[in-house]
């Protein structure tokens, strides 16, 4: 006992305790395993994000080499130093636990998940023997390449490389951005991508366009509502569903959904009754006015339309004053996000009112943008069995026939593939897209990719379409690479933004720039002289030589002095005038049908985006998906909204178990009752129902494209589905 | 029924009569074990707290490049030329890879460590793990700039002389916190004779407390008006918004200052 006093008071006057009390208290703060980031030099490097169309300038943070937080740039002429939820988590694609980490090959058949990681000696020797075997033959047209994007080096270069291979078909991705262009081709007789004056704008007339919702640029977009509702003016959101757009619209009216051109018509109608038309521009320059007139004043009276598109006839009219009387008006349509393409005659209408109140290259209306720059490489020579290849036409009958105008219809080119239309593929690169996800209909694009030999894919993630392919060949991530942005969102001026690495590759990647360069070269002449360059970034640079200064500057290059063609030179036109009824549309404005019979199929199914979902190439960060709400997504199940009264006649409640079925497939989902959507209708969040990525995006509700079949628009050939017919009942 | 008192007083008459030493002298052995125990249990006990567990306690590290720093004040004259500011005010610390392979792409002279750095760091681009004898808690917020570049303090007053040592020190570990033995101090009691001999809390409160007192000792009223400012300040909190004249340690939200 007496040891113990003894002890305790020789402890007690030893450091011991009170040095050892002192060490557990910073022990317990400072747990071991509670990670601490290093500390180091802070800097931020510009460049360009493309994790959307939009374009918005960007600069990192970073402590020493490593990117810690993305922001966005000041005094960027797109974002202003705004950013959005994705561009905000573009860093958990970087470091992410998807990333491919180098060039892998698929051992036991596609789809096994058995990867086996190769060099990229291997690799590419791998590509280029078979690429080689295949021209040997004298097949070089069933190579094939699908890219994500459209415009830019890159794209330019695939293309460049099949021409010199022998292959047309390059398909890239459809979206609203081609319908435009078609429309400014058809109307205006230009090649020119659509852009919009929102500097000036004062009345935002929005046919469903998710104007807050990811539409165009989102960020230009979020600013534009800013400055309306500080007092430039306007908002008005026609739309059947009360997206975050229509509730932070000025003016909310729901209307029925597909009959967006019948309404534009009818307010056209409005406003040729009432004279309160640009007299100027329809006089001078109005093309076919008087069958345009003579259409909308016999077919879309204010009745008549309110009996379409269930929006009231003193709405209509209302609507039409106060759209007519705006001094820098702009209509614009394309759903959602603006990701598909749509329907053609829903383009010309809204693009034919624009016309009406003279918002065509004026101030605060659509311009027609030109291309930035034209690449200063000369035609790739062609050997003779190019020429042939060449020859043999495409895949997905774009450019030719009644489509000369569209570029590429990747819908018919899968189903093309899976029908065995044309001649059969040997092998396909897949370039920055995911289409076994992202295109309507992905049991298509799984069929078509099933009858293809061999798939390459350099996508940077291990994604639906990765996991489909025999070989990865991966790409840096938009942050460890150089690439360019051109004509971004619906920006009003010929713009390039440079996207520059700002940390180095964090795996052994490759920018997908530099492996075609390889691949050419290794296939020798006389594809590898069309591709001269030591490395993609000369390239680039060479294709911006006058503009490289003012890009690696100030990270974007712009044509300040841009103007819009006046009216006198605007329209190339056959009569030189806008046209109101372009060419091709013999079917007339006549809404286009969707899939499905409306007696088995009661209900109509139509995909909503927000902001906090990705939904094409770019798979949802993690923490954009924490930000989804739970009457959307409630832990695995995905909630589709339907209104109370509809719930009702289906005996569905808050909550119920339910089976989503259209002529495509079906799917198990839960009921979320929404007075803010049509009754009739169900509306389906898109973006999820991924089954590759990670725990954190894959098995999350389905995939709302599993249930719709692309519709092809007769116009453009591309597709123009909006929504599908569909039933749902309890499970 | 008997009590426990009973049965006590029970006891040593029960005893009594028997083989057992007399009460005095056994009370007498039983204090001398008493004392005895209760010494060993102390010298033991003090021989653990100041000699044994202080030795437990740290682990030895050796630095994996043995560092001249006096060879490199020579050359480079003063410690900021690797040890700087950055432009936007932050200190640069340990200098990283980057710093030293302006010289060092190569080797220069014929230091096997210099050698051994060159070779396997510099080369494979691989930053040094030094220990950081210096290193604080990652709560711990400093500010070098507000000290060295608005106090005018200079690095030896924290630091020490370590611009003149020709070899690097064995690092001690704390196996409990992971931190440098620096921080406590060598003296495992606490007790310091240099300001640089350690870097807990108490040291900045030390300078902070003299730069206070030095601020307010030549007013002649000094010590009267702190009194009254006290008393003011305890009987009615909130007169005082930024507790004015507090130390470091005292002021509203002063914690936060440096463990954020």
């Amino acid at each position: 006992m007496s040891f113990i006093i003894g002890g305790a008071a020789g402890t007690a006057l030893s450091p011991l305790p009170w040095k050892l009390t002192d060490d557990l208290s910073i022990w317990t703060q400072m747990w071991p395993w509670t990670p601490v980031p290093p500390d180091g030099e802070i800097s931020y490097d510009g460049s360009t994000c493309t994790l959307c169309p939009g374009g918005c300038g960007i600069q990192v943070r970073k402590v020493d080499r490593r990117a810690v937080k993305i922001e966005g740039t000041p005094g960027h002429p797109i974002n202003d130093g705004g950013i959005c939820i994705l561009g905000l988590s573009g860093l958990q694609l970087l470091y992410g636990p998807t990333r491919v980490k180098g060039p892998m090959k698929q051992t036991g058949g596609r789809g096994s998940g058995r990867w086996v990681p190769v060099s990229w000696e291997e690799a590419l020797e791998e590509v280029a023997g078979r690429l080689a075997e295949i021209r040997d033959q004298g097949r070089p047209e069933s190579l094939a390449v699908f890219s994500g994007n459209r415009r830019g080096t890159i794209p330019a270069m695939l293309t460049r490389f099949l021409t010199a291979y022998g292959s047309p078909n390059i398909v890239t991705g459809a979206s609203l951005a081609d319908s435009y262009e078609l429309a400014l081709h058809r109307m205006q007789g230009v090649q020119a991508s659509a852009g919009l004056d929102l500097d000036q704008t004062d009345f935002l007339l929005s046919f469903g366009s998710g104007v807050l919702d990811g539409w165009g640029s989102p960020v230009r977009m979020f600013r534009t509502n800013s400055a309306l509702k500080d007092g430039r003016g306007r908002l008005v959101q026609l739309e059947p569903r009360l997206s975050n757009t229509a509730a932070k619209a000025d003016q909310w009216i729901s209307i029925n959904p597909g009959t967006e051109a019948a309404l534009a018509l009818g307010l056209a109608h409005v406003i040729v009754l009432e004279k309160r038309y640009r007299a100027q521009f329809v006089n001078e320059f109005g093309g076919g006015f008087d069958a345009f007139k003579q259409m909308v004043m016999s077919g879309y009276a204010p009745e008549t339309v309110a009996q379409i598109t269930g929006v009231d006839a003193k709405t209509i009219v209302t609507l039409a004053r106060d759209f007519s009387k705006a001094s820098m008006p702009a209509a614009v349509c394309g759903r959602g996000a603006g990701d598909t393409p749509g329907s053609m005659n829903e383009v010309f209408a809204v693009h034919a009112l624009n016309a009406l109140v003279g918002a065509v290259n004026s101030a605060g209306g659509v311009w027609a943008v030109p291309e930035p720059v034209e690449y200063p490489w000369p035609e790739p020579e062609m050997d003779e069995t190019a020429a042939r290849g060449m020859q043999a036409g495409r895949l997905d009958g774009a450019g030719q026939g009644r489509y000369t105008a569209t570029s590429s219809r990747p819908e018919q080119f899968f189903e093309a593939i899976r029908d065995g239309e044309g001649y059969p593929l040997e092998a396909l690169f897949v370039v920055e897209a995911n289409p076994c996800y992202s295109q309507r209909d992905p049991e298509t694009v799984n069929a078509a990719l099933a009858k293809i030999p061999y798939v390459v894919s350099f996508s940077s993630f291990l994604d639906e379409t990765a996991r489909n392919a025999d070989l990865i060949l991966p790409n840096h991530v938009y942050l460890e690479r150089y690439e360019d942005v051109v004509n971004p969102g619906v920006f009003n001026r010929p713009f390039v933004g440079l996207v520059q690495p700002v940390v180095d590759p964090q795996f052994n990647t490759r920018n997908v720039g530099d492996v075609i360069i390889e691949l050419a070269q290794g296939l020798g002449e006389p594809v590898g002289g069309a591709f001269p360059w030591d490395s993609y970034e000369d390239c680039l640079e060479q294709a911006y030589e006058e503009q490289w200064d003012a890009l690696t500057g100030d990270g974007f290059w712009m044509d300040e002095d841009f103007t819009p063609a006046g009216w006198p030179e605007a329209f190339e036109t056959a009569s030189g005038k806008f046209e109101f009824l372009p060419e091709g549309l013999e079917g007339g404005y006549a809404p286009l049908e969707i899939e499905g019979a409306s007696g088995e199929y009661p209900l109509v199914l139509v995909p909503y985006d927000s902001m906090r979902v990705s939904t094409g190439y770019i798979g949802n960060p993690p923490f954009m998906t924490k930000t989804v709400s739970d009457t959307v997504l409630k832990g695995d199940a995905l909630l589709v909204e339907v209104n109370p009264k509809t719930a009702a006649q289906l005996g569905l409640s808050e909550g119920s178990r339910a089976v989503l079925t259209t002529a495509k497939d079906s799917v198990d989902v839960r009921v979320h009752l929404y007075e803010g959507l049509m009754p009739g209708l169900v509306a389906m969040a898109k973006g999820f129902g991924h089954t590759a990525y990670d725990k954190y995006l894959a098995g999350k509700g389905s995939n709302v494209n599993r249930l719709i079949g692309p519709v092809q628009d007769p116009v453009s050939g591309l597709d123009a589905a909006w929504g599908v017919r569909a039933k749902l009942t309890r499970a | 029924m008997s009590t426990v008192d009973e049965h006590e007083k029970d006891v040593p008459s029960e005893d009594s009569g028997g083989k057992s030493p007399s009460p005095p002298e056994q009370k007498g052995k039983a204090t001398a074990y008493v004392i005895f125990f209760f010494f060993v249990g102390l010298i033991a006990s003090l021989i653990v707290g100041w000699i044994i567990f202080p030795q437990l306690l740290y682990s030895q590290k050796k630095q994996p490049i043995d560092f001249n720093h006096a060879l490199h004040v020579d050359l480079t004259g003063d410690c900021s030329s690797c040890h700087y500011f950055r432009t936007d005010g932050t200190f640069s610390g340990v200098p990283t890879l980057w710093g030293c392979i302006d010289c060092h792409e190569e080797v220069q002279g014929d230091d096997p460590e210099e050698e051994k750095f060159v070779t396997e760091y510099v080369w494979e681009y691989k930053e040094v793990p030094w220990l950081v004898y210096s290193r604080q808690p990652d709560c711990v917020f400093f500010s070098h700039a507000a000290h060295v570049l608005n106090g005018g303090m200079d690095c030896v007053t924290c630091h020490g002389h370590i611009g003149e040592s020709e070899h690097t020190r064995i690092y001690e570990e704390n196996r409990i916190t992971g931190y440098s033995r620096d921080i406590w101090g060598r003296n495992i009691s606490g007790f310091k004779r240099n300001s640089w001999d350690r870097m807990k809390m108490d040291d900045c409160a030390d300078c902070h407390e003299e730069a206070r007192d030095s601020a307010t000792k030549d007013e002649p009223r000094a010590p009267l008006g702190r009194l009254i400012d006290n008393v003011i300040r305890v009987g009615f909190p909130g007169t005082y918004a930024d507790n004015k004249g507090g130390s470091v340690q005292t002021q509203r939200g002063a914690c936060f200052k440096c463990h954020q």
